[in-house]
């Protein structure tokens, strides 16, 4: 079990609500979340369907382990045909909607077609209906929450929306839930935008009962919390520093990406780090961290709650942005500071309220950004294009960018589009810093070359989550290799890649691994699920994973070609740092990388490795 | 000698781990809907607060039930609902000031911590000490320790 083996099937365009069976053949192949809704987008839409268009499917989805005592077990994944990439989307997202879904008997929702008028989708256990949302059109993430709790009398209930920039389809939007948790990225907030759906509520009171044994899952889950506990990264450096412990250590091995990609080390890192988060400011005498804050079921809680300074000139009139709130981590503080050389940490922390509040990926937004910047810089964009003096290193560039976009006013139009869109509009392709559309995050490949290949086979596009070489080549876990060759870096990806494509399929979050390993995450699978789960099996799981979704992106038109990183990674070299004088070594790691996964010189999965993994 | 559940709300992360054993406990459900220990995220101003009963000494529950539902468990002081007793009348959900006992839909009886017979799972979940099972007598010699480090004693050094 671990499984409900139910599915929600919302049709939005006869306006229908159904329940069905879950394919449990596919479930014993895919196991949940990020698997198991891929192989239903996969059996159920046209890889090449437009993303933004009635015939795309957007599903959200839960894996065994959400809803129960396994540590960080509320995570949940939205899985689409990405509008920002054209590839296969995958978002997941911690808070307590997940678990909901658990709670509420379903394990899945697929939404398809699109709704004439917005809808929200409102599921209290076996009961799911979809309700008008034209009041909440308009509205922010924050503003739709609020307003689904008010009119349905029921603080408990638990909302996954979209905001203004999800309703505007600025490409990198994302869905929000719990107020500041997100499926951050590959803009599937405007699939559902595009859905005229502008969220989903949902409370369940019926709980979790079908673990397989459940003396066993609570001795092995108990077991596997201390294995987090006793972890220096996952039991102390995660819940005092939140993922912002990585700010100065990344900055000092050069590898913090800087000013669009110029620069690998930023002079102001240590002013936008956790530390200081931690420090009383002058002006009040508070540090900006509140406190830490867990997802659900996560004995880590590296999650940051954080006041802005009220005397900051972003929200000196603006109250409503003065109590406690999400943020910064590490991606977002990066994204919105060292990407665009803003120092200025409050201003990071408004630019992030407004991404939580009208939903938008920071990563991308904040590199997007960056782009512009340089653009600005070269005089390719001016002052009359664009409303304001974008220098790098201006907070204040920053702050009317992010209220243009969340808005979708003005040149904020332009940037919803991502650095791409943007850079190819204004002639200068070369200067997006992603791959497949999708912008990087917060670390350098020049400076940690396994992170270079991670970016360019992600099969979302880039992204650090897919393969978190990090983890070994800076932090020596689970052996330490050295960040600054690309020797043995095909292997280590491919592994990091099937392995956590069985973390995300579970449903737990990927900060486990920091100190726990596929054979951690077993037999807590095992004793939640029936059927073989056997350590073969879940490494077969998560290389059937990673090779479906390829499939789905060659069968959506990406080549070889699209493996690739922007030249500046390839010729500019690291200016500072122990990488200095290095570029990424990407062109001699892909073709190795093809071999160690069974695939041709062009980068398709061979006969017998399909046929060895069932596909 | 009794024990009592010593909550310290500053330690809590609100990650529902509490509910989930409370229920699981009760009901052999994971199913924080069923859990007798509440957490109340107050977002705006960053606190997580855990709640539950904490097992009054002239338990208002106990006084205002008319079929005497609601006995003491001798054993650990806690006020235990006997389901084969409680008709389900909600008296006791209203004379209640703290809200701790409420009502069940699915069982159509109330529900209440009874402290899982002097084991309570939601102390044993807890993954950061926000939830203890103390000695009834001291469940404030924590912050007693903490008043008492602040105190200004002069210790002569030479």
């Amino acid at each position: 079990m671990g499984w409900n083996k139910k599915v929600l099937r919302v049709d939005l365009t006869a306006g229908t609500c159904t329940s069905e069976p879950l394919n449990m053949e596919w479930a014993n192949d895919y196991l949940g979340s990020r698997g198991l809704a891929t192989k239903y987008l996969v059996e159920e839409t046209d890889p090449t369907v437009d993303p933004l268009s009635p015939g795309n499917k957007m599903i959200m989805s839960t894996g065994p382990l959400t809803g129960t005592m396994a540590s960080t077990g509320g995570r949940y994944t939205v899985v689409t045909k990405g509008p920002l990439t054209g590839a296969i989307a995958c978002s997941n997202s911690g808070g307590f909607f997940g678990a909901e879904m658990k709670f509420a008997g379903w394990d899945m929702i697929i939404f398809e077609g699109r709704s004439p008028k917005p809808v929200y989708l409102f599921v209290e256990n076996d009961k799911a209906e979809l309700r008008d949302a034209s009041q909440l059109w308009g509205k922010t993430c924050w503003e739709t929450e609020e307003a689904i709790k008010r009119d349905h009398h029921d603080p408990q209930i638990r909302v996954s929306s979209i905001g203004r920039a999800g309703e505007n389809q600025v490409l990198f939007a994302c869905v929000v839930n719990d107020l500041h948790r997100a499926a951050g990225r590959s803009g599937v907030g405007a699939v559902m935008g595009s859905k005229n759906l502008k969220a989903v509520a949902l409370r369940g009171t019926k709980g979790v009962s079908g673990i397989r044994d459940f003396g066993e899952f609570l001795k092995v889950t108990t077991e596997k919390k201390k294995v987090l506990a006793d972890n220096a990264v996952t039991g102390q450096g995660l819940p005092t520093y939140g993922t912002q412990v990585l700010m100065n250590v990344i900055n000092e091995m050069g590898a913090l990406p800087t000013r669009n990609h110029k620069d690998v080390a930023f002079e102001d890192a240590s002013k936008i780090s956790a530390e200081a988060m931690h420090e009383k400011r002058e002006t009040d005498g508070k540090a900006q961290l509140v406190t830490n804050a867990a997802c659900f079921g996560c004995t880590i809680a590296c999650g940051r709650i954080s006041a802005i300074d009220k005397t900051h000139f972003t929200v000196v009139n603006n109250p409503k942005y003065w109590g406690a709130s999400g943020g910064l981590e590490y991606e977002a503080a990066w994204a919105l500071g060292a990407a665009n050389g803003v120092g200025d940490i409050e201003a990071l922390q408004y630019a992030n309220l407004l991404c939580n509040e009208d939903g938008m990926d920071p990563i991308s937004f904040g590199a997007t950004v960056g782009a512009v910047m340089e653009l600005y810089e070269m005089g390719v964009l001016t002052k009359e294009q664009i409303g304001i003096d974008a220098p790098f290193g201006s907070a204040e560039a920053l702050a009317r960018f992010t209220e243009m976009t969340a808005r979708g006013e003005g040149f904020g139009k332009e940037i919803g589009l991502g650095s791409k869109r943007l850079c190819e509009k204004y002639g200068h392709p070369e200067l997006s810093m992603s791959v497949k559309g999708q912008e990087f995050p917060a670390y350098d490949a020049r400076g940690i070359q396994g992170m270079g290949l991670t970016y360019a086979t992600s099969n979302r596009g880039a992204c650090h989550l897919r393969s978190y070489t990090v983890a070994s080549e800076v932090l020596g876990i689970p052996v330490k290799t050295d960040p600054l060759v690309t020797e043995g870096k095909p292997e280590l990806v491919k592994a990091f890649q099937d392995a956590t494509a069985v973390f995300d399929a579970a449903g737990i979050c990927v900060f486990t691994s920091f100190a726990w390993t596929l054979a951690d995450v077993q037999p807590q699978i095992a004793a939640a699920c029936e059927g073989d789960w056997s350590m073969d099996k879940l490494n077969d799981v998560g290389e059937r994973i990673w090779t479906m979704e390829r499939q789905y992106n060659l069968a959506a038109g990406f080549t070889r070609k699209d493996d690739d990183l922007p030249a500046r990674l390839k010729t500019e070299a690291a200016k500072t740092g122990p990488a200095k004088g290095l570029v990424s070594g990407i062109d001699r790691m892909i073709p190795e990388y093809y071999q160690v996964r069974g695939w041709t010189p062009e980068g398709v999965p061979t006969r017998e490795t399909l046929e060895r993994l069932g596909l | 000698m009794w024990k009592s559940l010593h909550i310290d709300p500053a330690k809590c992360t609100g990650c529902l781990q509490c509910e989930m054993a409370c229920s699981y406990e009760h009901t052999g459900v994971i199913n924080p809907a069923k859990s007798r220990i509440k957490i109340f995220d107050f977002e705006h101003e960053g606190r997580k607060v855990p709640y539950t009963c904490t097992q009054c000494t002239e338990a208002w529950c106990l006084n205002a039930c008319p079929v005497d539902a609601i006995r003491v468990d001798l054993s650990t002081g806690a006020k235990v609902v006997d389901e084969d007793i409680c008709v389900g009348c909600k008296v006791c959900t209203i004379a209640c000031p703290f809200g701790t006992i409420n009502y069940n839909q699915d069982t159509g009886k109330v529900q209440k911590c009874d402290l899982c017979g002097d084991n309570p799972a939601c102390a044993t979940a807890c993954p950061t000490g926000a939830i203890t099972y103390v000695n009834a007598d001291w469940t404030g010699l924590d912050r007693m320790r903490q008043w008492a480090a602040r105190a200004n004693t002069a210790v002569a050094v030479e």
